[in-house]
Order: structure tokens, then sequence, then C-alpha cells
């Protein structure tokens, strides 16, 4: 059914995307940061996402996929799948699986088109002593030949989707929040940039567009979603969205269909016979920082 | 309307003043200037052009914004004896603290937008056309108990100028109650601004419940400082008389506060180091440095010295009423907790990050140029209020006898 009306959405949005801009190109100048002025003026005005109706977000797709064009020169679809009911995403890594290879950082580059330039990575892979957990002797930068080295373990860290999030929280216009299936996202359209949030996450899961994010053409991921991995804008906040752009469609996300150990493992909490459910309870699971209280749908797990 | 005259008249005298008032104007005007300039630039590449990261994602705006609005706060330190003691001398001055609480204020809100990645959604914050996130948010409440502070500060002063405009006695019964209320307020905006950082697990440098009560200390010493150098120089420049008292009173709450003060960085330091656990990693880079980086260092080892001698000048009394003594402990002081409460309470708060990465943090010439620019701006607004309310105050400026409205 949702894929029905999706794609006469996607018919009916390509069909006034042809009208609109045909009218922009016999009106106005490119001369608003390269939009037509209504769409600059429709992007200045634009309400937040949850209190958009559904035609203002189709003229939201439509502008972003519009800019997309313009900047990149890449013709994206970006959508606006909504979360399916009775499911809640959780994921679980196996840390004794994990070899460091950080196949997963580069997927997650790839798949969320996340700035070359600006060197963002929504994952971290650290690198720890054998015997040791605590965070402060970790290596982000770990560059030997080969790993993973002897003596070594890999502890790949990421948004955590917080069921009690700080970050949602901190932010004083409600620019992020947690959707009805946990996953914790941005408005990249509304979020101020202040950055409160980045000081109220306790696991460095939110990265700011210090600069405009470049990305190649060729390189871009076509297959965007509103609240996932479309084109992000300067001056705003960003962050792992587990994918949201495949898993509302049923699909892994990015990092987990990368790992070529089989460490990570995504899924729905809600169904009992779902794998990370499986893992939950025939496992010795423990949460990052549970101490915190911030309800991590994220667990760590070892054979 | 006599109010149009009276703000006319109250801008007129704010540009009136013989040449070396101007050329202090200008100045002034040629560091905003300067200011708005490196502003452009960080408009036009965006926030790159400053020192800030992921890892350290706040720096020198955000220092500046928690020390200025504890100066902000300090104006209770005159509102309080002036309408709850009745003090007369302290009375002719309260005005001038509270020019120079609108003018910190100012300052404040100017270093957190100049601090936005997107300052043209600032309208996203306004409630009803935006999302205003009150009560859940601490940024949403700094940025309610900041305006409303500002609207008191401008509000009062201008109903009691006002009656003095027209040469009547300003009714007591009738600002009373928001004298109380300001009173309470200048308390809540620096408590706020504490919880701002304190409310956050994630930081365990900042998440301590001395934060508040360090904020206010701090606040309270350094605020003195600035209003017992302001008070001195408008002494100086105008023939507006200001009691020795004032003065006085203030150097001797300055003393408590920074005695306070110095306490509560002890406290700090004992129990962070008695048993010296994580917890304590962003306090050790600070006053040792972590893992070879230690950028900080000398700057709180510095405010720690220049406070300790503030505090010895003052608590020797022969020295502190010697006015160079006095005037030398204020500028230590002012100095010091700028530097312990500015770049030294925000950034070590990132270092190390929440997954232990030490990266540090230095300003660019960017942002000392907004800065500067930024201060330059406070301190001309404060001038022109000074300048307009010691006028009035002295009745140069007031409303003229033949007025139809006079007898309004």
């Amino acid at each position: 059914m949702s894929s029905d009306s999706g794609n006469f959405d996607k018919a009916r949005r390509r069909f006034l995307r042809g009208l609109g801009m045909g009218t922009a190109a016999a009106v106005a100048q490119p001369a608003w940061g390269g939009q037509t002025f209504q769409d600059a003026f429709a992007d200045f005005f634009q309400k937040d996402y949850r209190r958009m109706s559904t035609e203002e977000i189709e003229e939201a797709l439509e502008r972003i996929e519009r800019k997309a064009a313009d900047r990149y020169g890449v013709e994206i679809d970006c959508t606006n799948t909504p979360p399916q009911p009775g499911v809640v995403f959780g994921y679980a890594i196996n840390i004794s699986r994990c070899k460091g290879y950080r196949d997963c950082v580069q997927a997650c580059v790839k798949e969320n088109n996340l700035g070359r330039d600006s060197q963002v990575q929504y994952i971290r892979v650290l690198e720890l002593n054998q015997g040791d957990f605590n965070l402060e002797h970790s290596d982000h930068y770990y560059d030997p030949e080969t790993v993973p080295v002897e003596g070594k373990h890999y502890l790949p860290v990421q948004c955590m989707q917080c069921d009690d999030p700080p970050c949602v929280k901190a932010c004083p216009v409600e620019a992020t929040w947690m959707e009805p299936d946990g996953i914790v996202v941005v408005d990249y359209d509304w979020c101020i940039g202040c950055r409160y949030c980045m000081a109220a996450c306790p696991y460095w899961a939110r990265h700011f567009n210090w600069t405009e994010p470049e990305i190649p053409a060729e390189e871009m991921n076509t297959d965007t979603h509103y609240l996932g991995n479309r084109p992000r804008p300067r001056g705003v906040v960003e962050k792992c969205h587990f994918c949201v752009q495949r898993t509302r469609k049923g699909r892994q996300p990015a990092c987990m269909e990368a790992c070529p150990t089989g460490s990570r493992i995504f899924g729905n909490l809600l169904d009992p016979d779902s794998e990370i459910r499986y893992v939950l309870a025939n496992k010795q699971v423990f949460r990052l920082k549970e101490e915190l209280g911030t309800e991590p749908k994220f667990w760590y797990f070892s054979d | 309307m006599t109010v149009i005259r009276f703000l006319l008249d109250g801008l007129r005298e704010m540009f009136r003043g013989p040449r070396e008032y101007w050329m202090w104007l200008g100045a002034l005007a040629a560091i905003v200037a300067f200011g708005a300039w490196n502003y452009s630039q960080q408009l036009t590449h965006g926030l790159v052009v400053t020192g800030m990261s992921d890892q350290v994602s706040w720096g020198f705006y955000i220092s500046n914004f928690a020390f200025l609005v504890g100066i902000a706060a300090a104006a209770v330190l005159l509102v309080i004896p002036a309408y709850i003691f009745d003090r007369k001398d302290i009375k002719d001055v309260v005005l001038v603290g509270e020019g120079m609480a609108v003018a910190a204020v100012t300052m404040a809100i100017m270093f957190v937008i100049a601090d936005l990645g997107r300052p043209d959604r600032l309208w996203h914050m306004l409630p009803f056309i935006g999302r205003f996130h009150w009560p859940v948010s601490l940024l949403a409440w700094d940025v309610l108990v900041l305006s409303v502070y500002l609207l008191l500060n401008l509000a009062i002063p201008f109903y009691v100028l006002f009656s003095h405009y027209r040469g009547k006695e300003p009714n007591i019964r009738l600002y009373f109650p928001f004298v109380v209320i300001a009173m309470f307020w200048a308390i809540s905006i620096h408590t706020v601004t504490a919880f701002l950082f304190s409310a956050n697990p994630a930081r365990p440098f900042w998440h301590t419940s001395l934060l508040g009560p360090r904020f206010i200390a701090s606040a309270f010493a350094s605020g003195p400082a600035l209003i017992i150098i302001t008070l001195q120089i408008v002494r100086k420049v105008t023939s507006y008389h200001i009691s020795q008292t004032v003065i006085d009173t203030l150097a001797l709450i300055m003393t408590t506060a920074l005695q306070i003060s110095l306490f509560f960085v002890g406290v700090e330091l004992f129990t962070d180091f008695y048993n010296e656990g994580a917890h304590a990693a962003s306090i050790h880079y600070l006053f040792f440095g972590l893992g070879g980086f230690a950028s900080l260092r000398t700057w709180i080892w510095l405010a720690l010295i220049l406070n300790l001698i503030a505090v010895v000048i003052l608590m020797i009394h022969p020295m502190r009423r010697k006015t160079l003594f006095l005037n030398i402990a204020c500028v230590l002081t002012f100095i010091g907790i700028w530097i312990e409460k500015g770049m030294g309470l925000v950034i070590p708060g990132f270092i190390p990050t929440p997954l232990g990465e030490i990266f540090e943090y230095m300003p660019t010439s960017v942002e000392l140029g907004v800065a500067a620019g930024i201060w330059a701006f406070g301190i001309l607004v404060f001038t022109l209020l000074a300048k307009a309310v010691i006028a009035i105050r002295q009745g140069k400026v007031r409303q003229a006898p033949h007025d139809p409205h006079y007898t309004l």
C-alpha cells in the first residue's frame, strides 16, 4: 500500500516539478544563492517538519530535489517514507567479532552523503588495548598496515538512539526528536545551529556542518529521505539516523550490510522473532554509559 | 507626546559632548565596524572560519556569553541596597548599574547569535510562530530569562528617568514590585546559565551542583570590580557626584564574593583530585594538561594567581581603602574571572570528548575580531545610556516648562 502511494506521489511530484521549473525559469533570475526567489522565500518560511501539511512536505521535497540538482548537478529522489507501525529499531554489535576494518564507516559515508572534505563520519571505531575499556585510552585514528592488530580490540560507536535522548531535551527549537520507530532525527531545515545538542550527547554522536558539505556528483546517493541522507545545508547539526531511507523500506542499514564479519545485528525490538531480540534474550549484553540513564537502544555483546 | 519628547531629548543628549567624547564614540564605532567585517567573513564562509570543531563545539563566543551574564546579574548588588535598604548614595548610581546590565545582556545575546550556525533561522525560537522548546530546553530558559531581564532593566530606569524628566519624584509604589522581580530575576539569569552547563551528565566537568553557586559568587566579584572602575571613570569625566561610600560598599561585597569564589574553586579541586577518576580528566587537562596537550594550563594558573593577589589586596583593609590598590584588585579580579568562567569553564568541558579524544581549541582571528566588536558595541551602548542617565539625573535634560503637556 505504502509503495503504491509512494509511486503516485512521485509521479505527481515529477509533474509538479515540471511546472515549477517552467515558471521559475520564466519569472525569476537565479540570484538567491542559486535558487529562484520563490524557492528561497518558501525555504525561509518553511515550517518545521512535524507541523507541515502533506502538501507542504511535498513542496519541501520538491525544493530539496531542485536544490540538489542546482548544487551538485544530480537528480536525487527525496522521499518521506513514514515509520512503520509496530516497529522500534534497535542495534547490537558483537565486539568479539569486530576486527576494526571500518568498512561500516566507509559505507555510511557513501550511503548517507556525508561531506567528503569535512570528513564527517557517523561511526567511530575505537581501538583499545586488550583488557582495557577506558575510552580515554582509545585510539580514534589507528592506521596500521593491517587490522586487527595483535593485542587490540575494537569498539564501534555511533548514535545510540537513546530512548530518553538528552540531545532532544537540549534543543531550544524542537528541531530534533524521536520518531515513533525510535529513531532520533534532525530537521535540517529547522535547526538553528546552536550546537547545544552536541554538548548534551554523551556519545559524541552529533556532528556539525562547519562548512558546506562537498559531495562529488558521481558519488551522490540519490535515494534520499527528508529526515535522513538528503544533502544537508551548512550550519546545521546531523547524526546517524539508522539509515532511515533504507530501514523504513525493510532494508538493512548500510553499516550492517557492509560489515564483513557479521558483527552487526539490527532489527525490530517489538518483533519477538527478530535476531536482535534473540541477542538480547540469549547473550550477555551491555550498553555504553548506561549509568547516565539515557536508555540507549544500542547494545554490545561478545561471544 | 511627552514620552516622545523625552526620548528625543535623551537621544540628543547621547550625541552631544566635547571633542574627547566624540573621539571615544568614534573609536568604539571603529572597533564595532571591524567586528562587523569579521562577522561578515563568518557569514560568508560559515563557522569553519572559527577554531571550533565537532570535538570542541563551543568556544570563545559562549565563553564570553557565560561571563557577561554574570556581569549583567551583578547590577542587583546596586539594586538591593538602593531600593530595599534605601541607601541614598547608591540610589544615585543605581541607574548607571542598570545601564551596565542592559549593555551586558545585549552583549551576551549578541555572543549567542554570533555562535549560531543559522542566525537566519532565529525566528524559529519565537513562541507560536516558531517552536520554543520551553520549559524542557535549558537554552530556551536562558533566552526567556535574558529577554525578560533586559526588559526589566530598560523599563524600571525608563520610568524613573521619565519622572525626573518631568520634574517629579517617581512613585515608589508603582515600580517597587518590578524592582523586587528584577532582584530575583538577576539571580535567575546566572543560575539558569549555570544550569545550561551543569544539566549535562555527558560533560562531567560541568555536571556539578556547585556550578550554580560558583557562577553567582564569581559574578559578584567580577561585577563589582567592573562597576567600581566604571564609577571612577564616570566621576572623572563628568561632574556627576558619586559618593566614596558606594565604592566602599562594592569593594566589601567584592571581597566577600571573591573569597567564596576561590573557596569554591578549592572545593572543586579537592573533590576531583583526591581520588582522581575519569571524572577528573577535564580538570586535569585544564590545570596540568592531558596527553601532552595543555593550551589552557598557563591561562588557568594565571587566573588563579590574579584572583589570589586580588583577594589578598582586598582582605587587607588599609590596602583596599587605597584607590590605587583597589583598582589593581578590580582589574586583576575582572581578568581572572573572565579567564576562569570563560575559556576556563567552557573549553575543558569538551576535552576530552565523551569518547575520550583529546582535541584542542584555539580561537581564530575572526572569533577575536567578532568578540572585540561585540565588546565595543556593549561599551558604546553603556556610554550612550550613562550619558543620558546622568544628564537627566542632573536636571540638564528636562521637560521645558512652557510645554503645554507639563501639567499632565
